[in-house]
């Protein structure tokens, strides 16, 4: 089944086209990887996809419901949740909280205080923040950071998980641990779509992959195709 | 009545005029330093105020205030930029952040102004006569300091414009304004551009102050009427352009003349009822980024 | 909600002191003077206005200059239904009107960047009090009106009560759902958003609400001023002094805003007769330096030197 479509999403800033006339899927179990060179319009899709930007022209479809025009919250409460490129942590909130609020408000049907700990707990535990649970978000170090926001995305309850480069600033033993945590969120069932510059983790985990360049597709494939491809090669050699 | 028309017509650009200098002053604070400061009205009136006393006390032309008030005033823009947004800047976690509490101390600044004005020169309505003269222009009769002052305010206009877009300072502006950060590392000092777009912003308060004290009456309390049309003028134009604000003090001018032409009393509301059409249709305004 | 969490050390002692506080406030029309009691009435007007203030701008950093247009509402309420309906009435729809007020300012101006919020409600005050002249010049004739007057004692008690009704919900919205949305909106509002949180209504809803109280207290404080006209009810200086209180008192606690309240309540009955002028112009520099070095208010000051009290407390239920 066709979890996440878009057709001819485009968006421009300025004059400048930053997502062009973009065609793309993402079927359920499924993790697809996302890659380009830097201002290729993987983060401004990204945005497009979750509504935190308007998109100028094209369609966007979650499990076959137009989800163009609506806003963060309601997409999100659908089942799409996402993380940050950039982090946005509730900094001066404790690391439970952080999660607390995703249970909290991230579904359709409301949760009582005390099943949100409980549940929060568990996601903690899942990726690893247990022992950290009560410190202030702000105090934790940048892989940690983005594993709350795994943490919080994942209290939303969602059906399908854009992931926006969860491992830039890692070093290799952290980058393992995030492959590993990524492949975890897949087997509980959950659509994977992931926005990555490590080339070593999307080749090794992705079944499909889109490239990016200047707002438009230039290539999908299995990772063997696009590690094979002459045209992706030059993009990335060219920059 | 093609006769009203233009004449309602150029009484709208003589009052554009000076809304066109009050919105750039406004603009360069709040588009380069973004500073939203709410207090550009009480420059405005300090200008007015320093050509009444001048005048008053010591005879001295309201033209040659020009160059007296405005500078002062760009010192104190500039000073206070050094002092109290710098410091501001350095202790605010992010732009917005500096932004809101900008706004804030900017509301400070707005009644220690005010205040000084009022214990200055009492709060009553003062204004004086020069230039008063009618002048005769095929038909239409207008008086001689308004035409003066659309004159110095278009005047004022193409000399900054000149400035920002031929001198090494003006190019680093406009560079600052489009993004700060990537201009200092072209070696701009930006704290310093930064003061200096502030001190401006005053120096175009002060000017237009001279130029309105010439040919309205004015009071202490004057300075909130005017703030709020520089930020209903920017808004229209868009935050962050320049050229935005200056063409849009000459449209709202237009548009205040027609209103003002049918109801006096309700300008304000007129401008008000545009700046909410703006927020509901295109925040971003006519040049906004 | 737990009420275990209420009936905690920490809150025992305070609670206690509230508690007699309220006590020796509800009963002092029987001892104090007139004089204290208008005083007294003056700084609970002061203590709305600025917790009202707070309770919306404090978690959201969306700066609102809008308390003297809601207090101005209020105002004029009482000025022409105060002859027509019973005081509490008036009181209410005092607090109600500027409700709407806020709703249709919120829905306009909280979808946008917070610039524009705070645009919107400095020129607001200026933009009613040239509207209602226009009105009462070119419609009903007339300009300004006479208020029904009220004895001290009433109107002391209908502030107390408003007080009372106030700090109960800022204390309910604190430890609420709806409390930990509007101070993730706070932290970080696009992560809010994403997080299933509608942050549009929570703005506009907080917003409101800070109103109700605004509106209410102004609606009772106007029977106190004999006289009013445009001007003299939609004064920018009732969206200034909140200001000056809560950053000067510090906006991360309740009791915060209550202090600057006190203290600058306080300093402008004893300063505004025998500096009319100066003393605006002095509180004006206070503000200035009190956002320059005290950021974080008076509380702020003193969380800083009770340095790592109770930091891990602070975790939510």
């Amino acid at each position: 089944m066709r979890v996440l479509e878009g057709e001819r999403v485009t968006r421009y800033f300025g004059g400048l086209a930053a997502v062009s006339n973009v065609d793309f899927h993402v079927d359920q179990g499924e993790i697809v990887g996302l890659i380009g060179p830097n201002g290729a319009g993987k983060t401004t899709l990204f945005n497009l996809i979750s509504a935190a930007i308007a998109l100028k022209s094209g369609v966007i479809r979650f499990k076959g419901e137009n989800i163009t025009g609506l806003k963060p919250h309601q997409i999100c409460r659908m089942g799409v949740a996402r993380t940050f490129q950039s982090i946005k942590v509730f900094a001066n909130m404790p690391v439970i909280e952080n999660v607390r609020l995703g249970s909290l408000f991230g579904t359709s049907s409301s949760m009582s205080p005390v099943d949100a700990t409980r549940e929060a707990t568990g996601l903690l535990e899942f990726v690893g923040l247990s022992t950290v649970r009560g410190t202030p978000a702000k105090d934790l170090t940048l892989a940690n950071q983005k594993r709350l926001e795994v943490a919080r995305a994942l209290a939303t309850k969602p059906e399908l998980l854009l992931i926006d480069e969860l491992m830039a600033g890692l070093n290799p033993t952290e980058v393992a641990q995030a492959m590993e945590l990524v492949t975890r969120i897949r087997d509980k069932g959950i659509t994977i779509f992931m926005v990555e510059h490590v080339m070593k983790a999307i080749m090794s985990i992705c079944n499909r992959i889109m490239v990016l360049h200047h707002g438009e597709k230039i290539a999908e494939g299995t990772p063997q195709e696009i590690a094979t491809s002459r045209k992706v090669i030059e993009v990335y050699l060219g920059e | 009545m093609i006769l009203k028309i233009l004449d309602v017509f150029i009484c709208g650009l003589l009052l554009g005029g000076i809304y066109a200098l009050i919105a750039v002053g406004l603009s360069l604070q709040y588009g380069v330093a973004r500073v939203l400061n709410i207090s550009h009205g009480e420059f405005i009136m300090l200008g007015a105020f320093g050509t009444w006393s001048l005048y008053t006390m010591f005879g001295i032309n309201p033209l040659i205030s020009l160059v007296i008030c405005g500078p002062v005033l760009f010192v104190v823009g500039f000073f206070l930029h050094k002092t109290l947004f710098k410091s501001l800047l350095k202790s605010s976690a992010s732009i917005g952040a500096f932004e809101g509490s900008s706004l804030l101390a900017c509301f400070g600044l707005l009644f220690i102004i005010q205040n000084i004005a009022i214990t200055s020169w009492g709060a009553d309505i003062k204004g004086y006569s020069y230039l008063s003269v009618p002048v005769n222009l095929g038909g239409a009769i207008f008086a001689a300091n308004r035409l003066v002052t659309l004159a110095f305010a278009v005047g004022i206009g193409i000399a900054f414009y000149l400035f920002l877009a031929r001198t090494r300072l003006g190019k680093a502006i406009r560079a600052a304004a489009q993004d700060p950060a990537a201009a200092g590392l072209m070696g701009v000092d930006i704290n310093h551009v930064l003061a200096l777009c502030f001190g401006f912003g005053a120096l175009m308060a002060g000017f237009a102050g001279v130029l309105m004290s010439m040919c309205y009456p004015i009071k202490a309390t004057m300075g909130l009427e005017y703030t709020m049309i520089a930020i209903i003028v920017v808004v229209l134009g868009g935050l962050g352009s320049i050229p935005g604000s200056f063409i849009g003090g000459f449209i709202l001018g237009i548009i205040g003349s027609i209103v003002s032409y049918i109801e006096p009393s309700l300008s304000l509301a007129a401008y008000y009822v545009i700046f909410i059409l703006l927020l509901l249709v295109k925040p971003t305004g006519i040049m906004g980024k | 909600m737990n009420i275990t969490t209420f009936i905690s050390k920490r809150t025992l002692v305070p609670g206690l002191i509230t508690l007699i506080l309220l006590l020796l406030l509800v009963t002092s029309p029987l001892y104090a003077p007139a004089y204290t009691l208008i005083l007294l009435t003056v700084i609970f007007m002061y203590i709305i206005l600025t917790v009202s203030w707070v309770i919306f701008s404090g978690p959201t950093g969306y700066m609102s200059l809008a308390p003297a247009a809601f207090f101005g509402v209020g105002i004029y309420t009482a000025a022409i239904l105060g002859s027509k309906l019973p005081l509490l009435i008036v009181v209410c729809i005092g607090g109600l009107f500027s409700v709407c007020l806020a709703l249709l300012v919120g829905a306009l101006t909280l979808r946008l960047r917070g610039i524009y919020f705070a645009i919107f409600t400095f020129g607001l005050v200026m933009l009613i009090a040239h509207l209602l002249l226009f009105w009462e010049l070119h419609v009903t004739g007339t300009r300004g009106r006479f208020v029904i007057a009220v004895d001290h004692t009433t109107v002391y008690y209908v502030m107390l009560g408003i007080l009372v009704i106030l700090l109960l919900t800022a204390l309910f919205i604190r430890h609420s759902k709806f409390g930990l949305a509007l101070q993730s909106i706070g932290e970080n509002e696009d992560a809010a958003a994403h997080t299933g949180i509608n942050v549009t209504l929570v703005k506009v809803i907080t917003f409101a609400i800070s109103a109700f109280f605004i509106g209410a207290a102004g609606a009772i404080m106007a029977t106190r001023w004999t006289y009013i006209d445009p001007f003299i009810a939609f004064n920018p200086l009732f969206s200034f002094m909140p200001v000056l209180m809560a950053i000067f008192g510090g906006m991360g606690q309740l009791y915060g805003p209550i202090i600057g309240a006190v203290i600058f309540a306080y300093l402008e009955e004893f300063l505004i007769t025998r500096f009319p002028y100066y003393y605006m112009l002095i509180f004006g520099v206070i503000l200035v330096f009190a956002i320059l070095y005290m950021p974080n208010g008076i509380v702020g000051l003193i969380q800083k030197w009770r340095k790592g009290g109770q930091a891990g407390e602070d975790a939510g239920t």
